[in-house]
C-alpha cells in the first residue's frame, strides 16, 4: 500500500524495514519510572521508522504506553524518568539533548498535538498569541507579521471569522475549536512529523470526524509525516499506512494496515479487531471483548505480558517473552510464539463472543472501548479519502 | 498571631491536589492490580460501593503515612513533648511554684534548665507552661474544627443563599486581625479563674470561620461530583448522602486542618501571653515564660531559650505531622524517588 | 470593571457598618471603661465619674452611642480618649501612627512577596533538590517559629553586634528622638529603624508564602499547556516565565489579601518587641488603658484596611485572568 514495503539492504529495524530515508527512527526505546512501589516500565523497547509523509497510527489499550513513547520522543517526559535507547531524527539523536537543544526540534521539525484540547492552550493568552508565538520561537518575524499568518492558519483548521477568533481566549472556545487551535500550532512552523497523541478521545462524537479532517488539511498542508495515536482502530484503518500495536509498554505487532486487518499474527490484535463492529458483517458477527485487564508495569512477570489473557497460551509463554518476528513478510512482525497458528483464524474463533449490552461484569473498560469503536467506526467513514484499499 | 494563619489554612484545600510531581497517569485505574481488584468489587457489590473503597483508601493512606520519615519522627517527637508535659511534670521533684534555693542559677543536673531570680525550677516551669499552652491549643483545635466542619459542610451542601449569608457571615470574622480581637477579650478574661479556658475559647470562636472555608470549599466540590448526582438521582435523602458521601471525603483535608489550628493556636496562645493578654500569673504557658525571659537573653538565655525551643518543637513537628497527612492523603501524588 | 468595583466599594459599606456594631457592641461590653477610675487612690469625687461617663455618653443607650460615634468618625472626629486627661485627639494620633505602620508593613510585605515569589520558582523547579530541601526546611521553621521569639532574638542580636562589631542598627523606636537635621538624615534613620522589625514581620508571611507559590508552581509545572509551551520550542526561560510564572502567581494575589489581617496581627507584636509608636502599640495601650474609642478607631482602621486589600485583589485577579468577568 505504500512505498515503504521495499526490501532492505542496509540495517534493518526491528519493525523489519531499512533505516535508510527514515524521517524518525526510534530504536529500542525504554522508560522507566522510579516510584515508592518500584520502577514502572512504561515503556520496553519500541522500535518504529517512519519516513516522509507516512503515517504511522499507534494503538493499544490505555496504560499501554502510547503517550510516554511519544513523550520521550519529544523529550517531554518529567526529570524523574529513566529514558534509553535512541530517537534519531535525519541524522541527529534527541535523547539526551539539553532541553534548549531540543528546543530548536520541538515546533520547527517535530510537532505535538495532546490528548486533552481543554487544558492545552494556556488560559491567559489569546488563542492568536499563542499561535504567534510558536512562530516566532522559530522564526524573526515581527508581531504583527506573526499575529496575520495566525489568523491564516486558524482559518486553515477552519475556524470561521479567525480574524475576531484570534483575540478570543482559550476558554471561549469550544473543545473541537481548541483542538484545531492546537493543530494551527502545530502546523505553524510547517513541522516534518507531526505526533498527535488522541486527538479525538476527549471530544464529542459529532465533533471527532471534523478534527479529524482538520488533521489530514493539516498534514497536506506541511507535508509531515504523521504518528497517530488512538485507542480505536477505525481511525487507523481511515488515516494510517502503517500500524503498531502496542501492549504493555511494548509493540506486539507492527505491520500495514492491509497486514494487520486482514492477517493479524498476534492473538492481542485479533482481540482488538473482534471488539471492533464491523459494518459488513451485520448483526451475524459478535463483538468478542478480550476479558482481564493488563498487568502492571511494575514487577512484570517473565514470559509474554499477554499471557494472563490469551486464549492460545502454552506453557512456555509463561516462561519466555517473544520477540518481535517476521510473520507473513519481512516488514510485518510480531511477537507471539504461535503466531503460525493464527493463520486465518477470526476473533470469535479465539474469544467469547458477547453482544455490547451483555458484557461481563470484569470488562467494564472494555466496553468503554467498545464505544469508541463504533464512534471510530463512523467517523472513518465520514472522513474523505478515509476509505482503505 | 501571625500571617501564617489565612494562608496555610486557605493551602490546606488548595494543596489536597497541588502536589503535582506526578501525572495523572500515576493513578489511573489500570495501572495497579489492585485498582482492577477494586474496580471488579463494585461492580459486584454496588452496596458496599462506599466501604470499600474507603476501606482501601484509608490503608493506602496509612500506607503512606508511615513511610512518611519526617512525619513519623516528628509523630513520636509529639508525642514524647505531650507525654513530657503531662506526666514528667507530676513527676518531677520541682514544683513549678516552688522555690528551690537555687537563684539564677545555670542548667545543671540538678536543674536541667535553670532557675530565675526568684529561684524557681525552669524545668518544672517549662513543663507546666507546655501543659498548659497544649491545653489551649487542643482544645482550640478540637472546638474549632468541630464547629467550623459542621457550619462550612452546611453551607457547602446547600449552597445557595443560606450558603452566600453564611459565608459573609464568615467573611466579618476575617475582616479582624485574632491576635487583636483576642487581645480585647483577653485583657478581660485571663484574669479570672480558669482564664486558660477563655482564652481558648475566644481564639476557638476567632478560629473557626478559616476551617469553615475550606470545608465548604471542599463539601462544593464534592458536591459536583457525578457519584453524588447518581446517589441523588437514585433518591439518596440528603442525610444519607452527607454521611455516606461528603463527611468521608471532607475528612482528609479536615485532618490536615486540625493540625494546622493547633500549630496556629499553640503559636497564637503563646503571642497573645506574650503580650500580655492571655493566660496571666500565677499561671504559666510558653509565651509568659519568654515574656519573662526576655530581658535575660544575654545574661541568663537559658530562661529565653528553653521556653522558646518547645513551643518551636511542638508547632515543628506538628506541622510536620499535617505536611505528612497531607502528602499522605493526596491521591495524585506518587514520590519520587530521587 | 469600574462598575464591578463601585459596586463592590457600595456592598463594602453594609459590611463596614455591621462590623463596626458588632466591634462596638464588643468592646462597649467586654470592659467598663472607668475601671481605672475607680481603684485610684484617692478615689476620686463623684463629679469626676459624672463627668467622664458623659465625656464618654455611658448614659446613652448602647444605640444612640454607636450613632454618635460612627457619624462622629464620618466626620473627623474619633471620640474622646482618657488619655492625656481626655485632650488627645484620637484621629490626630491615628494619622501618625497609620504612617508609622504603614512604612513596616508595606516594606514587609514588599519584601516577604518577593522572597516568597523567588524561593517558590526555585524550588519547584529543583524539586527534591538540595535547595528544595533547605527551603522547605526554613519555610517549616519559620511557621513554626513564634514570632515574638525571633523578633526578641533579631533585637538581641543586634545589641550584640552593635557591641562587638561596631554596627550601629537601631533596635529600638521607629525613629530617633535626636536626629540631624535635613530630610536625608530622617530617610536613613527611619530606614535604620526599619530593618530589624520588616526582617521579623516579612519572615512569617515569606514562610507560607513561599510554600503556597512552590505548590502553585509545581502544580502549573506539571500542566498540560506547559509541555504544550515545550513542545513549541520555546526557550525555557520564556516557558518559565511568560507561561509558568505569569499563570502561578494569580492566586497568589489573593492569597496576600486574605492574610491583610494576620499581618496586621503579627504588626502588633512586632511594634510591642520594638517599642514602636504606631498602630500595634496604639491599641495595645488603648486595650490596657480602657480606652474605648482608641481600640474602636483601631478595629475600623483594620477593617477598612483588609477590605480595601481584598477588593484590590480581586480587581487585580480580573485583570490577571481573562476566565474572570465582572458584568
Ligand atoms: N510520570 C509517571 N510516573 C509513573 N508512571 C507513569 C508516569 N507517566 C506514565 N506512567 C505510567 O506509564 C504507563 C503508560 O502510560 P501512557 O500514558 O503512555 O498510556 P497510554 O497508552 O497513553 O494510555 P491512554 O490511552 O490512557 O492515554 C501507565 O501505566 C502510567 O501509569
Ligand atoms: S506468546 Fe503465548 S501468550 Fe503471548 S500472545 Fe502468543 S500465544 Fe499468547
Ligand atoms: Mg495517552
Amino acid at each position: 500500500m505504500t512505498a515503504s514495503t521495499g526490501v532492505s539492504t542496509s540495517r534493518n529495524n526491528s519493525d523489519g524495514r531499512s533505516n535508510d530515508d527514515a524521517l524518525l527512527l526510534v530504536d529500542n526505546l525504554s522508560v522507566g519510572f522510579p516510584t515508592e512501589d518500584g520502577v514502572v516500565h512504561a515503556v520496553r523497547g519500541v522500535s518504529y521508522t517512519l519516513r516522509p509523509r507516512e503515517v504511522l497510527g499507534i494503538v493499544g489499550e490505555s496504560g499501554s504506553g502510547k503517550s510516554v513513547t511519544s513523550m520521550a520522543v519529544m523529550g517531554l517526559l518529567p526529570k524523574s524518568a529513566q529514558v534509553s535507547g535512541s530517537v534519531r531524527f535525519r541524522n541527529d539523536e534527541l535523547l539526551g539533548l539539553s532541553e534548549s537543544a531540543l528546543a530548536k526540534f520541538r515546533g520547527e521539525h517535530l510537532a505535538m498535538i495532546f490528548q486533552d484540547p481543554m487544558s492545552s492552550l494556556n488560559p491567559v493568552y489569546t488563542v492568536g498569541w499563542q499561535i504567534a508565538e510558536a512562530l516566532r520561537a522559530h522564526h524573526d518575524m515581527s508581531k504583527d507579521a506573526a499575529m496575520t499568518r495566525a489568523v491564516e492558519l486558524l482559518t486553515t483548521v477552519g475556524i470561521p471569522r479567525a480574524k475576531e477568533r484570534a483575540n478570543n481566549y482559550p476558554h471561549e472556545f469550544s473543545g473541537g475549536m481548541r483542538q484545531r487551535a492546537v493543530i494551527a500550532i502545530a502546523m505553524a512552523n510547517d513541522p516534518d512529523v507531526i505526533i498527535a497523541d488522541e486527538p479525538t478521545t476527549a471530544l464529542d462524537v459529532t465533533v471527532q470526524a471534523q478534527v479529524l479532517d482538520t488533521l489530514t488539511t493539516a498534514r497536506h498542508e506541511t507535508g509531515a509525516a504523521m504518528v497517530l495515536i488512538t485507542h480505536d482502530l477505525g481511525v487507523v484503518a481511515g488515516q494510517a499506512d502503517r500500524v503498531l500495536v502496542m501492549y504493555a509498554g511494548k509493540p506486539v505487532e507492527i505491520g500495514s494496515v492491509d497486514d494487520i486487518f486482514y492477517t493479524p499474527r498476534m492473538p492481542y490484535t485479533l482481540g482488538l479487531l473482534g471488539s471492533l463492529p464491523r459494518l459488513d458483517a451485520g448483526d451475524a458477527e459478535r463483538l468478542t471483548p478480550i476479558v482481564g485487564s493488563p498487568p502492571s508495569l511494575i514487577n512484570l512477570p517473565p514470559g509474554c505480558p499477554f499471557a494472563p489473557r490469551c486464549p492460545i497460551r502454552q506453557p512456555i509463554c509463561d516462561v519466555e517473552e517473544p520477540e518481535l518476528r517476521p510473520t507473513t513478510s519481512a516488514t510485518h512482525v510480531a511477537a507471539c510464539h504461535f503466531s503460525e497458528q493464527l493463520e486465518g483464524k477470526s476473533p470469535a474463533d479465539l474469544f467469547q463472543t458477547s453482544v455490547a449490552d451483555d458484557v461481563l461484569p470484569e470488562d467494564a473498560g472494555e466496553s468503554e472501548q467498545q464505544d469508541r469503536v463504533v464512534r471510530g467506526e463512523e467517523t472513518a467513514e465520514q472522513v474523505p479519502g478515509g476509505g482503505q484499499s | 498571631m501571625n500571617s501564617r494563619h489565612g494562608g496555610r489554612l486557605q493551602d490546606a484545600r488548595g494543596r489536597a491536589g497541588t502536589h503535582a510531581e506526578q501525572t495523572e497517569e500515576v493513578s489511573s485505574p489500570n495501572a495497579p492490580v489492585q485498582g482492577m481488584a477494586l474496580e471488579r468489587e463494585l461492580v459486584e457489590a454496588p452496596d458496599r460501593e462506599f466501604t470499600v473503597a474507603a476501606r482501601s483508601q484509608w490503608s493506602m493512606v496509612s500506607r503512606r503515612f508511615l513511610r512518611h520519615k519526617l512525619a513519623m519522627i516528628s509523630f513520636f517527637v509529639f508525642v514524647a513533648v505531650v507525654l513530657l508535659a503531662f506526666v514528667g511534670g507530676s513527676l518531677w521533684h520541682y514544683n513549678y511554684q516552688g522555690f528551690t534555693n537555687d537563684y539564677s542559677v545555670a542548667p545543671s543536673l540538678k536543674h536541667p534548665f535553670g532557675t530565675d531570680s526568684s529561684s524557681h525550677d525552669m524545668f518544672a516551669q517549662v513543663l507546666r507552661g507546655t501543659q498548659r499552652s497544649l491545653e489551649i491549643a487542643l482544645f482550640v483545635a478540637l472546638v474549632s474544627t468541630a464547629i467550623g466542619t459542621a457550619y462550612g459542610a452546611i453551607a457547602g451542601y446547600f449552597r445557595g443563599v443560606s450558603d452566600s449569608i453564611m459565608m459573609r457571615i464568615v467573611d466579618l470574622f476575617l475582616t479582624f486581625p485574632v491576635i487583636a480581637v483576642a487581645a480585647i477579650l483577653g485583657d478581660q478574661l485571663g484574669p479570672k479563674a480558669n482564664g486558660w479556658l477563655w482564652i481558648a475559647i475566644v481564639l476557638a470562636a476567632l478560629t473557626w470561620p478559616y476551617v469553615s472555608r475550606v470545608v465548604r470549599g471542599v463539601t462544593l466540590s464534592i458536591r459536583e461530583k457525578e457519584y453524588i448526582e447518581a446517589a441523588r438521582a437514585l433518591g439518596a435523602t440528603n442525610r444519607r448522602i452527607i454521611a455516606r458521601h461528603v463527611v468521608p471525603n471532607v475528612i482528609g483535608p479536615v485532618i490536615v486542618t486540625v493540625t494546622i489550628l493547633v500549630a496556629t493556636a499553640i503559636l497564637a496562645e503563646t503571642a497573645l501571653s506574650f503580650i500580655g493578654f492571655g493566660v496571666k500569673a500565677p499561671d504559666t504557658s510558653l509565651g509568659l515564660l519568654v515574656f519573662d525571659g526576655q530581658t535575660a537573653v544575654e545574661t541568663r538565655p537559658w530562661l529565653f531559650y528553653f521556653p522558646g525551643f518547645f513551643i518551636i518543637v511542638i508547632a515543628l513537628s506538628i506541622n510536620f505531622i499535617g505536611d505528612g497527612l497531607r502528602d499522605a492523603l493526596d491521591p495524585t501524588q506518587t514520590r519520587v524517588r530521587a | 470593571m469600574l462598575a464591578y468595583a463601585i459596586r463592590r466599594l457600595l456592598i463594602s459599606i453594609p459590611i463596614i457598618i455591621i462590623s463596626t456594631f458588632i466591634v462596638f457592641l464588643l468592646v462597649t461590653y467586654s470592659g467598663d471603661p472607668l475601671a481605672n477610675l475607680r481603684v485610684k487612690q484617692p478615689i476620686p469625687p463623684p463629679q469626676v465619674f459624672a463627668k467622664y461617663r458623659h465625656q464618654f455618653r455611658l448614659d446613652q443607650p448602647v444605640l444612640e452611642r454607636y450613632w454618635h460615634w460612627i457619624t462622629g468618625v464620618v466626620h473627623g472626629d474619633f471620640g474622646p480618649s482618657v488619655e492625656g486627661g481626655g485632650t488627645l485627639n484620637i484621629g490626630h494620633e491615628l494619622g501618625h501612627r497609620l504612617i508609622v505602620s504603614a512604612r513596616l508593613v508595606v516594606a514587609a510585605m514588599v519584601i516577604a512577596a518577593i522572597l516568597a515569589v523567588v524561593v517558590g520558582v526555585v524550588s519547584a523547579m529543583k524539586q527534591y533538590s538540595i535547595p528544595d530541601y533547605a527551603f522547605t526546611f526554613t519555610g517549616f521553621l519559620f511557621l513554626s517559629m513564634p514570632l515574638f521569639w525571633f523578633a526578641v532574638l533579631l533585637k538581641e542580636g543586634a545589641i550584640w553586634l552593635n557591641r562587638n562589631a561596631g554596627t550601629s542598627l537601631a533596635t529600638i523606636g521607629d525613629s530617633s528622638p535626636t536626629v540631624g537635621a535635613g530630610t536625608w538624615a530622617h530617610f536613613t534613620d527611619a530606614v535604620n529603624h526599619l530593618v530589624l522589625p520588616t526582617i521579623a514581620l516579612a519572615m512569617t508571611s515569606y514562610a507560607a508564602w513561599s510554600r503556597f507559590n512552590r505548590a502553585s508552581m509545581l502544580e502549573v509545572l506539571s500542566s498540560d499547556y506547559i509541555r504544550l509551551a515545550r513542545a513549541k520550542g520555546l526557550s525555557r526561560r520564556r516557558v518559565l516565565v511568560r507561561h509558568a510564572l505569569r499563570t502561578a502567581l494569580i492566586p497568589f494575589v489573593t492569597v496576600t489579601a486574605l492574610d491583610m489581617a494576620a499581618i496586621l496581627g503579627a504588626t502588633i507584636i512586632t511594634e510591642r518587641v520594638f517599642q514602636w509608636r504606631g498602630m500595634g502599640t496604639f491599641l495595645l495601650d488603648g486595650i490596657t488603658n480602657l480606652d474605648v474609642y482608641v481600640v474602636l478607631a483601631w478595629l475600623l482602621v483594620a477593617a477598612l484596611v483588609v477590605i480595601i486589600f481584598n477588593l484590590i485583589a480581586d480587581l487585580l485577579y480580573g485583570v490577571l485572568d481573562p476566565r474572570i468577568r465582572y458584568e
